[in-house]
C-alpha cells in the first residue's frame, strides 16, 4: 500500500465519520425540537418551582424583605406548632376514613354493574357523573342537605325522633371530619368505580364457570376468584386514593371554610395550612417546610406503590 | 331447578334493590340541587311538607343569577382559559410523547424521567414558590395567563401520549423516513391520525380538570374580579357564611354544570376507557 493511498482511506473515513456526527446531531436536533415546546414550558413553570420549594423550605422570607437562611429551624418549630400536627392529624385521619370507604364501595358498584342488567349504562353514568360535576357546585349542596335545618336533620328529626337540641351540627367539631369522609366517598366512588370495572373485565370467564360446576356460591366466588384476581387494582386504588387524599384541599375548603376560606383546628388539613402560611401569612419558608412533610407522605406511598408493582410483575 | 331459578330472581332482585339505593344516593343531590334552583330561600328549608316542585316555581332565579353577577364575563373566561390551555397541552404533549415514543437522541430516557419524577411531586408542594415566581418574575399575579402558563404543560399529558405512541409499530415511521418523509410530516400524517382516541381523553381530562379548577384561580386570580372563572364567580357572588342566597346559588350551579355534562355525555366513551387506562398501567 502507498502512502497516498493510506492517507486518502483517512481522508474518506474521517469524511465519513463527520457525515455520521452531523446526520448524528440532526436527528437529536430534531428530536429535541419536537421536545422544546412542552420542556421549556415545564422546565420553567414546574422544574424550577419544584427546586425552589426545596430551597425555600430551609429559609426565613416574606417575599419581599431579603431572603434569610434558616437552617433546619422551620422543620424544628413544626414538631412544637400545634396546628401543624392537628392539620397533619386530621388529614391521616381523612385518609383513614375515605381510603377503605371509597374502594368497598366502588368495588360494590363495579361488582354490581358489571352483571348482566337493563339500563347499565345509565347507571354507569349516574355513578360517575358526580366525579366530573364541580367541586363548588356540589359542596354547596351538601352544606345544604347537612345544614341545622337542613334534609338530613329533619329526617333525623320527624322519622328518629332527635331533638331539636341534639341535631348534629355536620361541619363543626368532630363530625367535620366524618362529612369530609362522606362527601368524598359520594364524589369518588364513580371514578374508582370505572377502573374496577376494568380489572373485573380482565378475569377470565372460565374461572367462574369452573366455580359453579364446583358448586361454589356467590360468596365463594367473590373471595376464591374475584378478590384474589382484582389485587392489583385493589393496590393500584389504594395507592391513588391515598396520595389523593393527602392532597385534599377543595373538599375541606368548600365544606367548613369560613368567609375567607378560613379552617379551624379541627377541620384544617396539610395543604389548607399550605395555602394559609404562604398566601395569608406569606411566611414562605415556613409553608414550604409543611409542603416538605407532605411531600414526603406521598413519595412514601409512590416508592410503596413502586415495590408492589415489581412484586406484581414478577408473579 | 326450580329453586335454583327462585334464587337467581331473588338475587337479581337484590341486585336492583341495591343499585336503586345507591343510584338515589348518587342522585338526590343533582335532584335537590334542580329542585332549590326554582324555590325562594324560605321555600328551600321548607322540610314539612317538603316538595320537591313548589307551588310557584321560581324560573326568575335563572334571570336573576345574570344580573346579580358578571356571570357572561367569568363563563367567557374559564371557556376562554379551557379551550386555550386544552389546546397548547395537546399540542405540546403530543408533539413530545413523539419524540419520546419514536425518536432516538442522547439521555433521553434520562429526560423521560425528569418528567415522570415530577408527575410524583404533588402541585400542592411547589404552588408557593410557583406562585411568587409568577408574581415576582413574570407579573402575572391576576392575570389568565399565569393559568395558562400553570396547566398548558403538563408532564402528565405528555407520559400518557407517549404510552399511546409506544402502541404504534415503529415500521409506520420507518417506511415513511424511506420515503423520504421528515419527522415533522410523519408526527403530522401518521401519528397525530392515529391518536384521536387519546387525543380525545386527554381533552375531556384537561376540559373537566380546568372548568372545575378551584385552588388555582382562588391564588391566583382572587384580586382581579375581571378575570374571575365560573367557580370563582359562583364561590364569592352567592356564598357567604352566615347568609347564602341558596336559591340562587343552585341556579348558577346548574348552569355551571350543564357544559360538562354536555361535554361529558358525548366523550363519556373516551373519559371511562381513559380512566381504566391509565388506571391500569398506572
Amino acid at each position: 500500500m502507498s502512502e497516498g493511498k493510506k492517507k486518502e482511506e483517512t481522508v474518506q473515513n474521517e469524511a465519513l465519520i463527520k457525515g455520521r456526527e452531523q446526520k448524528e446531531r440532526r436527528r437529536t436536533l430534531v428530536a429535541l425540537s419536537f421536545i422544546a415546546p412542552n420542556f421549556i414550558g415545564f422546565a420553567v413553570f414546574t422544574l424550577i418551582p419544584v427546586v425552589f420549594a426545596f430551597v425555600l423550605a430551609f429559609t426565613r422570607w416574606d417575599g419581599s424583605n431579603p431572603i434569610q437562611f434558616a437552617g433546619i429551624s422551620n422543620f424544628t418549630k413544626l414538631f412544637s406548632d400545634k396546628f401543624f400536627l392537628a392539620a397533619l392529624k386530621n388529614t391521616i385521619i381523612y385518609c383513614i376514613g375515605t381510603v377503605p370507604l371509597t374502594l368497598i364501595a366502588s368495588l360494590a358498584l363495579a361488582i354490581l354493574l358489571n352483571q348482566q342488567i337493563c339500563g347499565r349504562g345509565i347507571f354507569r353514568t349516574v355513578a360517575f357523573f358526580p366525579y366530573v360535576a364541580s367541586l363548588v357546585a356540589v359542596t354547596a349542596v351538601w352544606k345544604m342537605l347537612f345544614s341545622q335545618s337542613g334534609p338530613v336533620n329533619a329526617i333525623l328529626y320527624y322519622v328518629f325522633h332527635v331533638e331539636n337540641k341534639d341535631l348534629p351540627q355536620w361541619f363543626v367539631g368532630n363530625l367535620v371530619m366524618v362529612s369530609y369522609i362522606l362527601f368524598s366517598v359520594w364524589k369518588f366512588m364513580g371514578y374508582y368505580m370505572v377502573i374496577y370495572l376494568a380489572g373485573l373485565q380482565g378475569i377470565s370467564k372460565e374461572l367462574y364457570e369452573a366455580a359453579s360446576l364446583d358448586g361454589a356460591n356467590t360468596w365463594q366466588k367473590f373471595t376464591s376468584i374475584t378478590w384474589p384476581q382484582l389485587k392489583p387494582t385493589t393496590f393500584f386504588v389504594s395507592v391513588m386514593l391515598t396520595i389523593n387524599c393527602f392532597k385534599v384541599f377543595d373538599v375541606a375548603t368548600l365544606l367548613a371554610g369560613g368567609d375567607n376560606n378560613t379552617l379551624t383546628i379541627s377541620s384544617t388539613v396539610l395543604v389548607h395550612y399550605i395555602y394559609q402560611k404562604g398566601f395569608i401569612e406569606w411566611d414562605l419558608g415556613y409553608a414550604s417546610a409543611v409542603a416538605m412533610v407532605l411531600f414526603l407522605l406521598v413519595l412514601a406511598v409512590t416508592l410503596i406503590q413502586f415495590k408492589g408493582e415489581k412484586n406484581y410483575a414478577n408473579s | 331447578m326450580k329453586s335454583a331459578r327462585r334464587k337467581a330472581i331473588v338475587g337479581k332482585v337484590i341486585v336492583y334493590v341495591i343499585l336503586f339505593l345507591l343510584a338515589a344516593f348518587m342522585i338526590v343531590p343533582f335532584l335537590w340541587m334542580l329542585s332549590s334552583s326554582i324555590k325562594s330561600d324560605r321555600e328551600v328549608f321548607q322540610m314539612n311538607p317538603f316538595v320537591w316542585i313548589p307551588k310557584n316555581p321560581r324560573w326568575n332565579n335563572y334571570v336573576e343569577i345574570w344580573k346579580r353577577m358578571d356571570f357572561t364575563r367569568y363563563i367567557g373566561n374559564t371557556a376562554l382559559l379551557t379551550v386555550v390551555v386544552t389546546f397548547l397541552q395537546l399540542l405540546t404533549s403530543s408533539f413530545a410523547a413523539y419524540s419520546f415514543a419514536k425518536l432516538h437522541f442522547k439521555h433521553k430516557d434520562k429526560l423521560f424521567l425528569a418528567y415522570i419524577a415530577t408527575i410524583a411531586v404533588p402541585w400542592q408542594v411547589y404552588m408557593v414558590p410557583q406562585f411568587i415566581m409568577m408574581s415576582n418574575v413574570f407579573h402575572l399575579n391576576g392575570k389568565l395567563t399565569a393559568m395558562i402558563c400553570l396547566q398548558a404543560f403538563s408532564a402528565f399529558g405528555v407520559f400518557m401520549m407517549r404510552q399511546f405512541y409506544m402502541g404504534i409499530p415503529d415500521e409506520l415511521c420507518e417506511a415513511a423516513r424511506i420515503d423520504g418523509m421528515s419527522e415533522y410530516m410523519i408526527y403530522l400524517k401518521i401519528m397525530l391520525p392515529l391518536s384521536k382516541p387519546s387525543l380525545a381523553t386527554l381533552t375531556i381530562f384537561t376540559f373537566v380538570a380546568t372548568w372545575n379548577d378551584y385552588l388555582g384561580p382562588l391564588i391566583y386570580l382572587t384580586p382581579n374580579k375581571a378575570n374571575w372563572t365560573i367557580q370563582l364567580g359562583i364561590k364569592n357572588s352567592f356564598i357567604g357564611q352566615y347568609s347564602s342566597q341558596y336559591g340562587l346559588l343552585m341556579a348558577a350551579s346548574v348552569v355551571s354544570l350543564i357544559p360538562v355534562l354536555i361535554v361529558f355525555l358525548i366523550l363519556q366513551k373516551n373519559f371511562v376507557e381513559g380512566v381504566a387506562s391509565t388506571g391500569i398501567k398506572g
